[in-house]
């Protein structure tokens, strides 16, 4: 009896680690880490674990959750409020739809999605920004942070698989 | 079993539509919190400031190794530099002891001058200095979380300051957090005067790191160098806390290369100087 709860108990935590490890990518995106040339990445990092999950383990990281990451979020000040959450949903949908597309693909292809999916999203949070903040924002920044959320890919992608064949290989 | 497989593919359709109009809700919901959070209504502010004060305590846990591993690197590089900073840092006293002595002087005067026109005394200010345990200046926003909140007295429309100037002001208080909305934010609007001509304008962000300067009187002849200061206008900040320098004025429009050091921010001093500011609504009851 305690054995099958402590079964599940562990089972649940592992399932929760696609959330655990978007959030934390969240929290430590948005770290002061005062490197030169670095500009903090909060939703950018996110896009990218939400991005992999959707491809590789969508059924543990349901819309609501990635909704819920986006939230805390742009609470937390990453984005102007409900433009962080659009982006990360968009993220979600284009690579769950692509898919197919792109599971078991070489990992080239899967980083060239993410170029695309993330500029598609990029752009439309400059947009979306501007349109909140009630001016054009300066692109720089913006274009800035894609291309380093562009090189961090590589890097965090082998961490997820890691994290995905440690944790949940028997999930 | 032919039966069986046509519902199993109708739940699968169903499931899908379901999946979709999920999606669909959260999407609209997304598009319903820019709408609120451009309303700017208290219900948002509050959610902000329960979430900023939750994850606080887990911001600070993580940087702090970051900030002792910065700061492990920094003593190795002044070593290998001491004895040209103490060659420096000498010329430099002696520089700084001749304006000590220059502004003991203006103090004598001023203190006398205000005497003789009887000048109400402007209340005193307090401060706190805080860790920043969150940096938000990315790529929509600009804004940072310190660790330093009601209980330690800060108050919204406090003025968030290094040792070269001016960096934002506090825009939401939590109980043991605050978030800090910097100069370069395109939400970021401050009354600032020109040192030179005390000429007044507003200094707004646009999310660079140089902020413009608008509604400059007309006719005014600005130079780069000129400094920027902050003005009495509003209410928001005392005068003459030093911003920026104007950097370049291209077909009238000024921006300013501001005195702080972004990628240097590890502590903010929030000076609340009791103004009746207009950021702070109920300012007259709590005084």
């Amino acid at each position: 009896m305690t054995f099958s709860l402590f079964n599940r108990l562990d089972n649940w935590a592992r399932n929760l680690s696609p959330f655990a490890l978007t959030l934390l990518m969240l929290i430590i995106g948005t770290m002061p880490l005062h490197l030169p040339y670095f500009v903090p990445l909060g939703t950018g990092l996110a896009m990218i674990s939400v991005y992999y999950w959707a491809i590789h383990r969508p059924g543990l990281l349901p819309a609501p959750a990635v909704f819920a990451i986006g939230l805390i979020g742009d609470l937390m000040g990453a984005a102007p409020l409900g433009v962080g959450t659009l982006l990360l949903l968009l993220v979600y949908a284009i690579a769950l739809s692509q898919r197919r597309l792109f599971f078991g693909q070489p990992f080239l292809v899967v980083w060239w999605g993410f170029m695309m999916t993330g500029a598609g999203a990029m752009s439309l949070g400059w947009i979306l920004s501007s349109i909140v903040g009630g001016g054009a924002l300066d692109p720089r920044p913006t274009i800035f942070a894609y291309l380093m959320t562009l090189a961090l890919y590589p890097a965090l992608g082998d961490l997820f698989a890691r994290a995905q064949r440690s944790f949940l290989r028997s999930a | 079993m032919k039966l069986r497989g046509g519902s199993a593919l109708r739940l699968a359709s169903a499931k899908a539509w379901l999946h979709r109009g999920t999606f669909a809700l959260l999407v609209g919901a997304a598009f319903a919190l820019m709408v609120l959070g451009k309303a700017d209504t208290p219900l948002i502010e509050r959610a902000r400031v329960t979430v900023v004060d939750a994850l606080s305590p887990i911001m600070e846990g993580l940087a702090r190794p970051i900030a002792s591993v910065r700061q492990l690197y920094e003593n190795a590089r002044d070593f290998w530099s001491l004895r040209e900073q103490n060659a420096t840092l000498k010329a430099e006293q002696e520089r700084l002891l001749q304006w000590q002595g220059v502004a003991r002087q203006l103090q004598a005067e001023n203190d006398a001058l205000r005497d003789l026109l009887k000048l109400v005394p402007e209340p005193n200010a307090t401060f706190v200095t805080a860790r920043v345990v969150a940096d938000n200046g990315g790529a929509f926003v600009r804004t940072l979380l310190v660790t330093a909140g009601l209980r330690e007295g800060v108050r919204k429309g406090s003025a968030a300051m290094t040792g070269e100037g001016l960096v934002g002001r506090v825009a939401e208080v939590g109980e043991h957090s605050a978030r800090v909305l910097l100069l370069s934010d395109i939400n970021s609007r401050i009354p600032v005067a020109i040192e030179r001509t005390r000429d007044q304008a507003i200094m707004a962000g646009d999310n660079s790191d140089n902020p413009r300067l608008l509604y400059l009187p007309h006719g005014i002849a600005l130079v780069p160098g000129d400094r920027i200061v902050t003005s009495t206008a509003g209410g928001a900040f005392p005068p003459g806390l030093p911003i920026g320098i104007v950097r370049s004025i291209d077909d009238g429009v000024a921006t300013v290369q501001l005195f702080v050091e972004w990628d240097r921010l590890e502590y903010l001093r929030l000076v609340d100087y009791k103004l009746p500011g207009v950021l702070q609504s109920g300012a007259g009851k709590l005084q």
